[in-house]
């Protein structure tokens, strides 16, 4: 292989969004395609998701997640889509130059286009700001799930979870069945942050506690974790004075959120929305920097995988074809009861899914999308959670003639509880 | 004294799992006869009756991998398996040892436990190549 090589279309991250961007850009007609996985093996996070769930909208069937990657690898070995695994991306320029490591060596790839789909990492115990001793026993739920499902580790054997997220939900349910004994799952909102199915399948069938409103304010321990301190909170997320409490456990595990994982994105000057933590894309994913896409976690962290693979094909069509871009028609800002909102930008109001977060849970939701003071779209929905993501298709909003900047706004009743 | 009819008659509560909605369920049971209120359609009878029934889960855990490129094979049951022998399954899988190579949705275990229900790998496994 030589050290400098053309590229029609090079893919960066070899998960969920990787394999499907690569995929999509070879059958788009795309003649050379690179896809650059770190790890031995694609597949990304999907392969420690050993639980069932994946695939339903993609595949018509449920799939656990080493099926799902299972069914896109075998995908990909029928394309002439070049993989890379083992190989790190050490730097990238705005002019689509990759440099490469692997232990083939070190490459440079020249790019027509380039696909960053490097997924999300979790927000670690330093990111919330948890008081106290630092001893062992504190792991993000994504690495508790790694030791166990991929390396046979357990991490404890008497967990609190913080964080009520599905990676927690999950991760509760999965030591519950290893037999490790699960004192309660603490959420500091008022109401459930992962999918309802989640909590019935994997806290009342153990029948384990959940802790609304609640959070963890203090760590005992010195070389391992012996406790952690569980306080109550009131709506501003304050621990309320005197309820504090000691839960003796060995271990914590963290599920406290997601980050896109974008140190490389920035390298070739892309910009990052600070709500998505992932670069200003539109409805083909394209990013604010010619030639370059990103779909995925990396764009934004979105509930379903089918719904990764969904924006990253539409961003390997996109990357494949080369089509000049049109101007940015819409600019998207998140307004009241909105948390977040993808992609921010929209060129083309013809194709395309708009992805909505609400910032909490809603009954008999309506989305309203304004254009200064003027409502000019309405949707209706009967329920909407934080942890499910609203989807609007583009071309069904009745966009105003003229361009300009838009804010979506959802009201409704807000939900307590699960 | 209560009397036996009352004696048998129960009550749940369930939160509907058969789509996002996730409706409170008031189910109450009289001999075989089971009432559902509460749920926004019809599918919430159904998921009563077989959650109060029959509950069954699909179920995913790791099996050892002898002699493959990595030290854990996930699998799944091909079917929902009862949930009241969750521990018996969990307890049996301990058992199992699978040499490599192994390829996703190979037969791992057929009619685990006599539940009429197979195991199957979830991820292809090659075997480990002696280093060189």
């Amino acid at each position: 292989m030589p050290r400098d090589i053309e590229a029609e279309v090079v893919v960066i991250g070899g998960g969920p969004a990787g394999m499907a961007a690569a995929h999509s850009a070879w059958e788009q007609g795309a003649k050379s395609v690179f896809l650059l996985e770190r790890e031995k093996y694609l597949g990304g996070i999907l392969n420690q998701c050993i639980h069932p769930g994946f695939g339903l909208q993609v595949f018509g069937e449920e799939l656990t997640g080493p099926e799902y990657a299972s069914r896109y690898i075998e995908k990909l070995g029928k394309t002439g889509v070049q993989v890379m695994t083992e190989t790190a991306v050490l730097d990238l320029e705005p002019s689509r130059t990759i440099r490469t490591v692997c232990p083939r060596g070190v490459h440079e790839f020249h790019a027509r286009s380039v696909i960053l789909s490097m997924g999300c990492r979790e927000k670690t115990r330093g990111m919330i700001m948890i008081p106290g001793t630092r001893p062992a026993g504190i792991y993000t739920a994504g690495l508790a799930q790694y030791l166990v499902n991929i390396e046979g580790y357990l991490p404890g054997r008497k967990v609190v979870i913080l964080g009520s997220g599905d990676i927690g939900l999950i991760m509760a349910r999965r030591l519950s069945l290893e037999g490790v004994t699960v004192e309660a799952v603490v959420e500091v909102r008022n109401s459930l942050s992962g999918l309802v199915r989640n909590y019935v399948q994997c806290l009342l069938d153990f029948d384990l506690p959940l802790l609304l409103s609640h959070t963890v304010t203090g760590i005992v321990g010195k070389e391992r974790l012996e406790g952690v301190l569980v306080s109550q909170v009131d709506e501003r997320w304050h621990p309320v004075p005197g309820t504090e409490r000691f839960l003796e456990c060995d271990t914590l595990l963290l599920s406290v959120g997601l980050i896109p994982e974008n140190e490389i994105s920035q390298k070739a000057g892309i910009s990052l929305s600070p709500i998505s933590r992932g670069p200003y894309v539109d409805e083909t994913f394209a990013t604010d920097v010619d030639g370059f896409y990103a779909c995925g976690n990396v764009a934004s962290v979105f509930d379903l995988v089918d719904y990764v693979t969904f924006v990253s094909q539409k961003a390997g069509e996109a990357a494949a074809s080369h089509r000049p871009r049109g101007k940015v028609r819409f600019v998207l800002q998140v307004g009241v009861g909105t948390g977040l909102v993808i992609p921010q930008r929209i060129r083309n109001i013809e194709e395309g899914i708009l992805f909505i977060r609400p910032s909490q849970g809603f009954r008999e939701t309506q989305i309203i999308f304004r254009k200064r003071d003027e409502v000019f779209a309405r949707k209706k929905t009967p329920i909407c959670r934080p942890s499910e993501m609203i989807r609007i298709d583009i071309p069904s909003i009745p966009w105003p003639p003229e361009g300009g900047e838009v804010t979506i706004e959802i009201t409704g009743n807000p939900i307590q509880g699960i | 004294m209560k009397s036996p009819e009352i004696q048998s008659r129960e009550y749940r509560q369930l939160i509907c799992t058969a789509c996002p909605m996730g409706c409170t369920l008031e189910a109450e049971k009289e001999g075989d006869l089971i009432q559902v209120k509460g749920g926004r359609c019809q599918r919430g009878g159904k998921y009563a009756q077989d959650e109060i029934t029959n509950p069954r889960r699909v179920m995913t855990t790791t099996c050892v991998m002898e002699g493959g490129e990595l030290r854990r094979l996930p699998i799944r049951t091909t079917q929902p398996f009862p949930k009241n022998r969750m521990d018996d399954f969990m307890t049996f899988m301990t058992t199992v040892r699978v040499s490599a190579p192994v390829f996703c949705g190979d037969i791992i275990v057929s009619n685990v436990l006599g539940e009429g229900i197979d195991v199957i790998a979830t991820r292809t496994i090659r075997k480990k190549q002696p280093a060189p």
